[in-house]
């Protein structure tokens, strides 16, 4: 777990450096409220203390990566006190809980705080997505721009290079690539993730932007919103995710199909604009599922060689 | 002869530590004879041998003490001349009780009169170098302990196409296997032309890890000679390389199938030390009645390679190396993957005790085992290609039936998984509590259908 908040903290610095302080007042109180959250749990339920192998911790700035940067603070760490009680201490604590609970507290907000958890204030930077020119105080989200079918007129060179580095509007720690693929590669040099969830998530979705025409060329899908943040921290979570090759393979699809399916959803429908978020729990409810499907190859069942 | 590359690499496995500098340079040593023995009647995989001897007998060095007692069992000998203290119940390795014979020993331990009369094994016949093999009470010197007679004498519609020699030594610290190929790779020689000849003349695959230049040099040079299809396959250095199963595929490719013995692919597998004893057995008549212990860890003052007569406890091979030194966390008998944590240092050793480890505090690392994560890395390292993720969970929740159904008979209770697991969950225990456990149950479904029919 060290090892990931450790891979994390490129974005983190990011999120700091496009958003400002309140960038920090928010990973501190998400973090804040997901230690103490376990540790009260913990003590009521009279068990072991779990909050130094810093599950609680990375619970919490996952949180905070997956909130918009002006969301007020009380409701993070409603969102925070959610994600520890219900999402993972209620079934065990850290091995037992079937959901990821970073975004399980995400999915709480997005649902008992809708307005404040979709409006998104300019970054510090001016980039290319803003098509109106418009100095406006909330904006869009490159997706949302997506959904409402205005991204025809963009310079997409320019708007993939914001995408990358992370000048767009988002959430916190979603908006630079860049920095996320910094703590990927971290990530699969010291052998914490394997390559087969990313790989087949961020696959998926580019395929299938290419293929059903989903108003924006697959690398904009693919570098937008919370995919990369998504498809290399959240959906890897070991406790919530396949444990063989080929099952980690069908959960990346999975997660990149429902993803797609969110995103290019019927606005009117009030589809959201993104669906990372869900479509990580509704492949995390197909874990043991797929687990059962994909056992590994027994020995004896190798093929001879000579 | 040639050497080649092992072909083929099995999937999973782990690094551990080796640790083997500690006595890869020691050559063999021979203790000094202890005053009392404790030779146990069960050393072997199998039925206990049957006690021959009571107490106030005298017996000769090499003398047969116990009687195998079935078809899977082998005989025991005394390890020294002297006088029968008692025949009492003692605790094994494994903390199983055999009855084990206490013999106070002699002086004078030169005269070899109760051995067996010397055969030339290029002269002998087949059956009998067979007998010879069986009555000297061999079994397999890597750890399982397998009569070895029952190995060399396959039934009548089964062919061994392969003799593989095990000089793996995957265990960390373990370095007596080594140590013999480097200083008895002739007696090593002679051991595998006598199975050669029992066998029908099998081509030979002799299989060492990577990490042992000295030993492929050695044999290199006591097999340059040989005649027929004899292969040094070079594995590389890989926990659980020395497993029989996992030998067999790296060096001739073939798979052995679920539950079944590894002749059923044409294979026999023996180990370095089993082949010098039975060339012992053959040249003097000398029974299998002493063999190399690596006594080492940085809990013991001069780690060694040790060779004394079963039976010596281990506080006398603990003597022998100086003592303990530092804070003994742990003691184990053979390697620290496979081997077992003893409680008392009044343990004998038997034919198969490979290695005696004593760890202090700065090697052995305390706690408790947490709730699967579901990482992954048990499920990469398991070279059976089982779930050890899922077995755990199943045997920790009381479903054996689905440990069952998930394979866990194929475990061969390497520690790979253990070895990885971030959680410390000990997976491999849970593995050994299923297997009991369907153990037990179909040995009472057999006794009760003997009842019925």
């Amino acid at each position: 777990m060290l090892d990931v908040l450790i891979a994390l903290m490129p974005a983190a610095c990011c999120a700091v450096y496009f958003f400002g302080l309140k960038a920090v007042w928010l990973m501190a109180t998400c973090v804040g409220a997901t230690v103490a959250t376990e540790a009260v749990c913990r003590l009521l339920m009279r068990r072991e203390m779990s909050i130094l192998d810093f599950s609680a911790a990375l619970t919490g700035l996952l949180l905070a990566f997956n909130l918009p940067p002006d969301i007020p603070l009380w409701m993070a760490a409603t969102g925070a006190v959610f994600a520890i009680t219900v999402a993972k201490q209620v079934f065990g604590g850290l091995g037992y809980n079937p959901f990821n609970p970073a975004l399980a507290g995400r999915a709480f907000m997005l649902i008992s705080f809708t307005g404040p958890m979709t409006t998104w204030t300019k970054s510090t930077w001016i980039g290319y997505f803003d098509p109106e020119g418009v100095q406006a105080v909330t904006t869009a989200t490159p997706l949302g721009l997506i959904k409402q079918g205005a991204f025809a007129d963009w310079n997409v060179f320019g708007f993939v290079r914001d995408l990358f580095v992370g000048n767009v509007n988002g959430c916190l720690g979603e908006v630079s690539a860049l920095a996320l693929l910094v703590g990927a590669a971290y990530l699969l040099w010291r052998k914490v993730i394997t390559w087969h969830i990313p790989v087949s998530f961020i696959a998926t979705v580019a395929i299938y932007a290419a293929f059903k025409g989903c108003g924006a060329p697959p690398l904009v899908h693919v570098l937008s919103g919370g995919v990369v943040l998504g498809a290399f921290f959240m959906a890897t979570d070991y406790v919530t995710s396949p444990i063989t090759p080929l099952g980690k393979l069908i959960f990346g699809a999975g997660c990149g199909v429902f993803t797609m399916l969110i995103r290019t959803a019927d606005p009117a429908n009030g589809g959201y604009p993104e669906g990372v978020s869900f479509s990580i729990l509704v492949m995390n409810a197909f874990t043991p599922l797929i687990n059962r499907w994909t056992r590994p190859r027994p020995f004896a069942k190798l093929q001879a060689k000579s | 002869m040639k050497t080649v590359k092992s072909p083929f690499q099995f999937p999973g496995g782990v690094h551990p530590r080796y640790n083997k500098d500690l006595t890869e340079e020691k050559p063999i040593v021979d203790l000094p004879l202890p005053t009392t023995l404790a030779i146990s009647m069960g050393q072997h995989l199998g039925a206990p041998a049957k006690c021959l001897v009571k107490p106030g007998d005298h017996v000769g060095l090499g003398q047969l003490i116990g009687e195998k007692s079935g078809f899977i069992s082998a005989n025991v000998h005394a390890s020294a001349s002297g006088t029968v203290k008692a025949v009492e119940k003692r605790p094994g390795p494994t903390g199983n009780l055999a009855d084990a014979v206490i013999l106070e020993t002699d002086q004078d331990q030169t005269d070899t009169s109760a051995f067996m009369p010397p055969l030339d094994w290029e002269k002998a016949s087949r059956e009998e170098l067979l007998a010879r093999v069986e009555a000297a009470g061999i079994c397999g010197m890597g750890g399982a302990g397998f009569p070895t007679s029952v190995k060399l004498n396959p039934p009548p519609d089964k062919h061994c196409e392969y003799l593989i020699l095990n000089g793996a030594e995957c265990e960390p610290y373990l370095t007596a296997d080594c140590r013999m190929m480097m200083e008895h790779a002739d007696r090593i020689r002679r051991g595998v032309e006598t199975m050669r000849r029992i066998l029908g003349g099998p081509a030979v695959r002799i299989a060492i890890e990577n990490n042992k230049p000295a030993a492929i040099a050695a044999m290199e040079k006591a097999f340059a000679d040989a005649s027929g299809d004899v292969e040094i396959v070079v594995l590389p250095t890989l926990y659980p390389q020395g497993s029989e199963k996992h030998q067999i595929y790296a060096t001739v490719g073939r798979v052995v199938p679920d539950g079944a013995l590894p002749i059923a692919v044409g294979c026999v597998v023996e180990n370095v030390g089993t082949a010098a004893a039975i060339a012992d057995a053959v040249d003097s008549g000398m029974p299998l009645v002493r063999r190399v212990t690596t006594v080492s860890g940085d809990g013991i003052v001069e780690p060694k390679n040790v060779r004394a007569p079963v039976g010596t406890s281990y506080a006398d091979l603990a003597a022998f190396c100086g003592g303990e030194r530092g804070n003994v966390r742990k003691v184990i008998s053979g390697g620290p993957m496979m081997g077992f944590t003893v409680p008392s240092l009044a343990i004998a050793t038997t034919k198969t005790t490979s290695g005696l480890l004593f760890l202090t505090d700065a090697s052995v690392f305390q706690y408790s085992s947490n709730p699967c994560i579901g990482c992954g890395r048990c499920l990469r390292a398991c070279p059976m290609g089982l779930d050890p993720s899922a077995i755990s969970c199943a045997v920790e929740a009381g479903d054996v039936a689905d440990a069952e159904a998930r394979g866990v008979m194929n475990c061969i209770e390497c520690g790979a998984c253990s070895f990885g697991c971030p959680a410390y969950r000990s997976i491999t225990h849970f593995c050994r509590r299923a297997k009991i456990s369907i153990r037990a149950r179909l040995a009472a479904e057999k006794a009760k259908a003997a009842k019925k029919g």
